[in-house]
């Protein structure tokens, strides 16, 4: 027989990642466990740093664009739409209502690939392993109508400063509405598959709670906060881009667990494929694609080539850039993930002097630890995965 | 939403009646009040505008330090607050100077600030007093200098 030894016995220390599936990136967490239970999780991150902050300040604010594609990968055109916002209110552009609609459209359809992301691998890390490969069949539709607009699949660096950076093809929106229509169909798809299905809710329901005091003062954003039954959608609270002019509800739950942070992002891909809808009916089919301020937005291409003016412009603003106004502005949006802010700070030069994104991953993931500890270690998964990090959001 | 003269914020009027030496300047830009408030007295506006029933800034959304290095003082510490109920924003501003970056530490009144000020610390070098560990959040423990400080290359040291 063999004998063990008395008194109380020592919690055991796991690292779980950085290399780990289901941990959505290099994300390592330090687990104290006591058997099966839980008792401490400490996030470590920084893995994914790549100095994004410090890059801008030795680039132009236009070059800048294409380094936002490359914070949250799931969601580029969101941080193109939160970094041109805030430059334009730095400068003090008004952008055209054409542009607007066609950048609320295609952020709306940027919410439902990152939300079919997140249900495909959130579904897989708990053993559903089907829905993922039909929710990445939805998302490759949508990333073709990326493609087909800017040319990229995901880097698109569509947004500019002022506007768009070039006119969409003339039948574009057939196809959006083609992808649009067959969309909630394949909804109702995943919801056959999941909301009634017995092991999701065993290993959904009443996991990861996390109360709405806890998610304010944790400073938690996005569908974490709303499914805790606050009801912060930026998109209603600080209206930008004309997204006072559409339409939609924001989605709540109460129960604040796995399962209603599920509740919320399905629901939320069902609003975004209405805002959607509005916005096909809102693009007018011509207009200007960019504001007009000489200096700082470049000349269209025909000016360029016959006016001296507009090539003077033309080679000042893509060698030197222009000079912002000094001041400091911050300017959220509401991201798939949550509150993305940028901050910016001008001195009056070409190049932004500082600049801050405040990614919703960052910020969501601190409370991490309260949403896993005291729970099984195979609620962590679950935890990590109704998060819905991005491990180079997190990181910068 | 275009800018309210200086100083008609009402908010920044109330600062002012509960204690006017909390109120250094005031920062009126694009629509955006910044209210400038001294080291000393950082910790107790902190906690009056969160729990004041009337103001309820209860949401943290970031923390970013500006390094306005040569100037003096040399760091600009901006804390972005949120009202939910008020649907209002504010935005706190500390200046640091370089010899003595140090700033009390606001975790008591907003959880969330823990990672905001680790990692200030971490790429500016601004301590928080109070905090309750302030690490290195995404460089390596063993990492010399702070790298979003103007001195600090681009490329980095070599």
């Amino acid at each position: 027989m063999i004998e063990t030894p008395a008194g109380p016995a020592e919690p055991m220390v796991l690292n779980m990642g950085p290399q780990h599936p289901s941990t959505h990136g290099v994300l390592r967490v330090i687990l104290e466990l006591d058997g099966e239970i839980v008792l401490k999780a400490k996030p470590v991150i920084g893995y994914l740093h790549t100095g994004i902050e410090k890059s801008c300040e030795s680039k132009t604010y236009s070059q800048c664009i294409t380094l936002t594609d490359r914070i949250d990968y799931l969601a580029p055109l969101s941080n193109n739409l939160g970094f041109c916002l805030a430059a334009e209110r730095l400068i003090g552009i008004e952008v055209p209502k054409r542009a607007q609609y066609i950048r609320v459209l295609l952020t709306e359809l940027t919410r439902i690939t990152s939300h079919l992301v997140w249900l495909g691998t959130h579904a897989i890390d708990l053993g559903a392993m089907s829905v993922f490969l039909y929710s990445f069949r939805e998302r490759e539709e949508i990333m073709k109508i990326y493609e087909y607009v800017s040319g990229q699949r995901m880097m698109t660096s569509y947004f500019r400063i002022g506007g768009l950076a070039l006119e969409p093809p003339p039948d574009w929106l057939d196809r959006v509405r083609r992808v649009i229509d067959s969309l909630p169909a394949h909804i109702d798809e995943y919801e056959d598959l999941l909301t009634q299905n017995r092991i999701w809710m065993a290993r959904t329901k009443g996991v990861g709670y996390l109360s709405p005091e806890d998610a304010i003062a944790m400073g938690v954003s996005g569908p974490l906060l709303r499914a805790s039954g606050v009801a912060y959608d930026i998109r209603k609270v600080f209206p930008y881009s004309s997204y006072d002019e559409f339409d939609f509800k924001v989605q709540t739950q109460t129960a604040g667990d796995c399962f209603a942070r599920y509740q919320v992002r399905i629901a939320e891909i069902r609003e975004s494929i209405k805002i959607v809808r509005q916005a096909m009916e809102k693009i007018p089919s011509e207009g200007p694609f960019r504001a007009v301020v000489p200096g700082v937005i470049p000349p269209s291409r025909e000016e360029m080539k016959t006016s001296i003016e507009g090539l003077i412009y033309h080679f000042k603003i893509f060698t030197e850039g222009f000079a912002a106004p000094p001041g400091e502005v911050y300017q959220a949006i509401e991201s798939p993930r949550g509150e993305l802010g940028v901050f910016m700070a001008s001195d009056g030069s070409a190049k932004p002097y500082r600049v801050k994104f405040r990614t919703p991953s960052f910020v969501n993931l601190q409370s991490l630890p309260k949403l896993c500890e005291g729970r099984l270690i195979a609620d962590v998964v679950a935890c990590i995965g109704t998060t819905d990090i991005v491990l180079g959001e997190v990181d910068r | 939403m275009e800018s309210q003269e200086i100083g008609k914020n009402p908010v920044v009027q109330k600062l002012k009646d509960w204690d006017a030496k909390a109120v250094a300047e005031v920062i009126e830009f694009r629509g955006e009040t910044t209210v400038v408030v001294p080291q000393s007295h950082l910790l107790r506006t902190a906690e009056y505008l969160a729990t004041e029933p009337t103001l309820r800034f209860t949401f943290l959304s970031d923390i970013t330090t500006v390094d306005r290095f040569p100037i003096e003082p040399r760091f600009e510490l901006n804390y972005e607050l949120l009202s939910l109920e008020r649907q209002q924003r504010l935005r706190l501003r500390v200046r640091l100077p370089g010899s003595e970056a140090s700033a009390p530490s606001v975790t008591s009144v907003w959880p969330t600030a823990n990672w905001h000020e680790r990692e200030n610390f971490d790429l500016f070098g601004v301590r928080f007093t109070g905090h309750p560990d302030l690490t290195r959040i995404l460089l390596p423990d063993e990492w010399e200098g702070h790298p979003l400080r103007k001195d600090y290359p681009v490329e980095g040291f070599r």
